[in-house]
């Protein structure tokens, strides 16, 4: 599929980022310390970042189309309950997975 | 505080080879966590249409998992590099406060020093956020760090080598992206159960999707961190007037 050139620009973009942001912030330590604006933000992002992110990987599911939101619904309400209740990433992850697997494999057919 | 420095300082002690082993039995647990994590990935890079080879390589350069996660359905989604810069930036954003208490002081020499920025992942922030970390020596905290790499690089790739044995009609496999996202999520919501944060970002992903659908993420991240800033400056000028 993709342009080789493309995907790797791609991985030297993300690359680049990320690293700037792991290793920045050791060179401007004090003043970031000090900041409360970017301790406010930072204390709340991570949870929406999370959810903006869950909410985009599931931008093709058609919430009017039983057949695709139903299998999305369920995978989601297992993974989210199980995670609840046991409290094992592994097991949620795997759990909600293959439920949607299995579902939408059996539709697809 | 001589008697450490001459310990653990630029030449390395005879007991390098202690350190090693100390700095695998503390990274153990976390390689062993992420091993379904690293299938997963190299299954969905299998899935997506990328060559094999890929997944390794986005493993070993990019080594940010949820990112890379994303960055595969970025690429199937040919999105552009601009997208993929501010994705990037804003998924690992909370990287910026790992600095604050990594041992980085105990890694000496220029390279080293590279590598160990390079490779600070969330496993190695939490596996050296105790207090004892600080006075870790370079070899074991790069030994933590490069065990944990080697690990993640080589699942990846099982992860690949087992993707490509999926008959074609086993469909969906991409829901293990939204499943880690929604349990970190559900972590993240563990650290402050704030339920308006999280219906404030649900909310900006319906809006942002409604906009565009191509441009949700970009869109629902700006809107979500603009309403951060606005909230902050409100909250700010209300305890100086209060």
């Amino acid at each position: 599929m993709a342009d080789p050139w493309y995907v790797l620009s791609a991985v030297l973009v993300s690359a680049a980022v990320t690293w700037t942001l792991r290793a920045a912030p050791f060179a401007m330590l004090a003043p970031l310390r000090h900041s409360a604006l970017l301790a406010y933000i930072g204390d709340r992002m991570p949870v929406g970042v999370m959810v903006i992110l869950s909410a985009y990987t599931l931008r093709e599911t058609d919430l009017v189309v039983l057949t695709s939101a139903g299998p999305a619904a369920l995978a989601l309400a297992i993974t989210i309950g199980l995670h609840l209740w046991r409290g094992s990433m592994t097991l949620s992850i795997f759990a909600g997975t293959a439920t949607y697997v299995v579902i939408t494999s059996i539709l697809a057919t | 505080m001589q008697v450490m420095e001459m310990e653990t300082g630029c030449g390395e002690p005879a007991g390098a080879r202690e350190e090693v082993a100390a700095g695998w039995r503390t990274v153990l647990p976390a390689c062993v966590a992420v091993v379904p994590l690293a299938l997963a990935l190299g299954v969905l890079v299998v899935q997506s249409g990328l060559a094999w080879w890929w997944a390794p390589v986005f493993g070993a350069v990019v080594f940010a998992g949820s990112m890379e996660f994303l960055l595969v359905g970025l690429l199937a989604a040919a999105a552009p590099l601009a997208q993929i810069a501010v994705s990037t930036l804003l998924v690992n954003f909370r990287h910026v406060f790992y600095a604050i208490s990594f041992p980085l002081h105990r890694v000496h020499g220029r390279g080293w020093k590279a590598y160990s920025t390079f490779a600070l992942t969330d496993e190695a922030y939490a596996l050296t956020a105790t207090p004892e970390a600080a006075g870790w020596s370079r070899t074991r905290i790069l030994s933590i760090q490069a065990f944990f790499h080697l690990a993640w690089v080589l699942c990846v790739a099982a992860g690949a080598g087992l993707g490509s044995l999926i008959p074609p009609q086993v469909v969906g496999l991409d829901f293990a992206v939204t499943a880690l996202f929604v349990v970190l999520g559900i972590e993240a919501y563990k650290v402050r159960r704030s339920v308006p944060i999280s219906a404030l970002a649900l909310g900006c992903a319906i809006v942002a999707a409604l906009i565009s659908r191509d441009n949700m993420l970009l869109i629902a991240m700006g809107m979500f961190c603009a309403a951060l800033v606005c909230s902050y400056v409100l909250a700010a000028r209300r305890s100086s007037r209060g």
